[in-house]
């Protein structure tokens, strides 16, 4: 069967940075992937561009037999997201969160009130539907993310930095979901992650981008055997270097510890 | 149709919630009123110009107004990286429905919280002229709390970040307040200050508020409306473009 997404020769520049420098890889349908790669590799550029929030400068994307660029409508009704910062309202109960998310899909109304209530249980916030998003801990936002990107069945999820600053706890039980989802609706799994050990364990195949370039791709034994390492870790280390890359501090960076102020001290 | 209204909703939902900060943002305008509304009042007497508390009630009123909704448009830089806005780029939705949906609610708001401050001074003893005028009232400021909302919207569509924040309070938000005529009667001025209130959009809304509660008018309400209607439409239009070009 065709590739769920395919990207040839993409290209993103911002100004004189370029950001992503001619990747081409193929992901399959029902595949877990995994998207590896140091600080400002250009991982959240690239799924930035998969997911119309960005315009790629050139090359090629297909998501579900649709361009992002010319058909962006179509692509953004084949696939759900957990962003890497929060995407809930606070403001909002679990509930009004999904239903929101419902209604803006198109999702009619009897069939969005059922799915909600399965996916709500499916995350194990159920007995929480009502509450304030603002009272929930950062793993169950997670779970809630998880839960609204699902709703609208998506043909693949896309997960940046998922499990960032989750416990081990919360992290196992939420690949768990993923990984049982996989299995039985055949869901297209995309993830970024900078921890090597749950790529390791999850992902079935693995594509490592240094520099705006795609340096490996292939399954962990692939990369391991590769680089003649034991853990993927070191393969990881092997393939990007050891020198770390520090990132200017760009505005996001700056809002997202005003952020943590702000939150801090209301609450 | 679905979009606009899930958004006003939320909006909506989100104002009746935060009722510490309904409270807190109404500390200002009630101190404008009892400062300056019964500081100056003798001195405003005295030249003849009758009741300085009910002269600067509307213009209160008109101030709740703008920084509410300006605020409220203005929210969007934050909530497009930090908040559901991300969520709803990404959905199978028009921009220009979720800049309208956005900015009705946002305009609501500030609706709500300029008849709050209505409620507030008549609690002064400030009567309006007619209450058949009121309905009136609350079209008008239906119609200027659009219009900076969507204004709001605009702006933040261009700032990359909270940084230009300040910028935008000091040479947008206040001088828009400061020059409106909300503190001062038009009658008079100085030749340079009298033309840049008459480029200020504020300066017709509350010309109308003062029209409403007073009958008192220095443009007439006609061409106050056709001033508020021309103007937000434009903001609204170019709010629009801005918006679906937005790049997360």
């Amino acid at each position: 069967m065709d590739s769920i997404i395919s990207v040839a020769n993409l290209v993103k520049r911002f100004g004189e940075f370029t950001a992503v420098n001619d990747i081409s890889f193929d992901v399959k349908p029902g595949e877990i992937f995994a998207f590896l790669g140091p600080n400002g590799a250009g991982k959240s550029t690239t799924i930035k561009m998969l997911t119309t929030l960005l315009q790629p400068t050139s090359g090629t994307l297909v998501l579900n037999g649709h361009n992002p660029v010319t058909d962006p409508s179509a692509v953004r009704k084949s696939f759900g997201i957990v962003f890497q910062d929060p995407s809930l309202d606070d403001e909002l109960t679990a509930w009004e969160n999904m239903e929101f998310h419902g209604v803006i899909y198109g999702v009619e109304k009897s069939l969005r009130r059922e799915r909600i209530s399965q996916l709500l249980k499916f995350v194990d916030l159920e007995d929480r539907k009502n509450s304030l998003v603002k009272e929930f801990s950062g793993g169950m936002r997670r779970r809630l993310e998880i839960a609204r990107g699902l709703l609208h069945h998506p043909k693949v999820i896309f997960l940046d930095e998922p499990t960032l600053g989750l416990d081990p706890q919360t992290r196992n039980h939420m690949w768990s979901y993923l990984q049982e989802l996989n299995k039985s609706e055949g869901i297209t799994v995309f993830f970024s992650t900078h921890y090597m050990e749950e790529a390791d364990r999850v992902a079935q195949r693995i594509a490592i981008i240094d520099h705006g370039k795609i340096v490996a791709s292939g399954t962990s034994a692939e990369l391991k055997a590769q680089t003649k390492k034991e853990t993927l870790e070191d393969a990881f280390l092997e393939l990007t270097g050891h020198e770390i890359r520090d990132e200017d501090a760009g505005s996001i960076d700056k809002m997202r510890r005003m952020g943590r102020m702000w939150r801090g001290g209301r609450r | 149709m679905k979009t606009i209204y899930i958004l006003w909703l939320r909006a909506l939902k989100r104002y009746i919630r935060s009722r510490s900060r309904i409270v807190g943002s109404l500390g200002q305008p009630i101190l404008f009123l009892l400062a300056l509304g019964y500081g100056l009042g003798s001195v405003f007497q005295q030249a003849g110009q009758g009741n300085y508390f009910n002269f600067l009630a509307p213009g209160i009123i008109g101030m709740s107004i703008i920084f509410t909704a300006i605020f409220s448009g203005i929210e969007l830089i934050w909530d497009r990286q930090f908040g559901f806005l991300k969520e709803t780029l990404v959905a199978p939705v028009s921009r220009v429905n979720i800049m309208i949906g956005r900015t009705l609610g946002g305009a609501t708001v500030a609706t709500l919280q300029g008849l709050i401050v209505f409620i507030i001074t008549l609690f002064f003893g400030f009567r309006p002229y007619s209450w058949g005028y009121v309905p009136l009232l609350i079209l008008f400021m239906l119609l200027v709390a659009t219009l900076f909302t969507a204004l709001g919207t605009m702006v933040a569509s261009l700032l990359e970040d909270m940084q230009g924040f300040q910028l935008i309070m000091n040479f947008l938000v206040m001088p828009l307040f400061f020059l409106s005529g909300s503190l001062f009667p038009l009658n008079g001025l100085p030749a340079v200050l009298g033309a840049i209130v008459k480029f200020d959009p504020l300066s017709y809304g509350i010309d109308a508020f003062r029209w409403a509660l007073l009958n008192m008018s220095n443009f007439g309400p006609g061409v106050d409306f056709a001033v508020l209607a021309t103007v937000t439409i434009v903001f609204v239009g170019l709010g629009s473009y801005f918006f679906s070009k937005i790049q997360v």
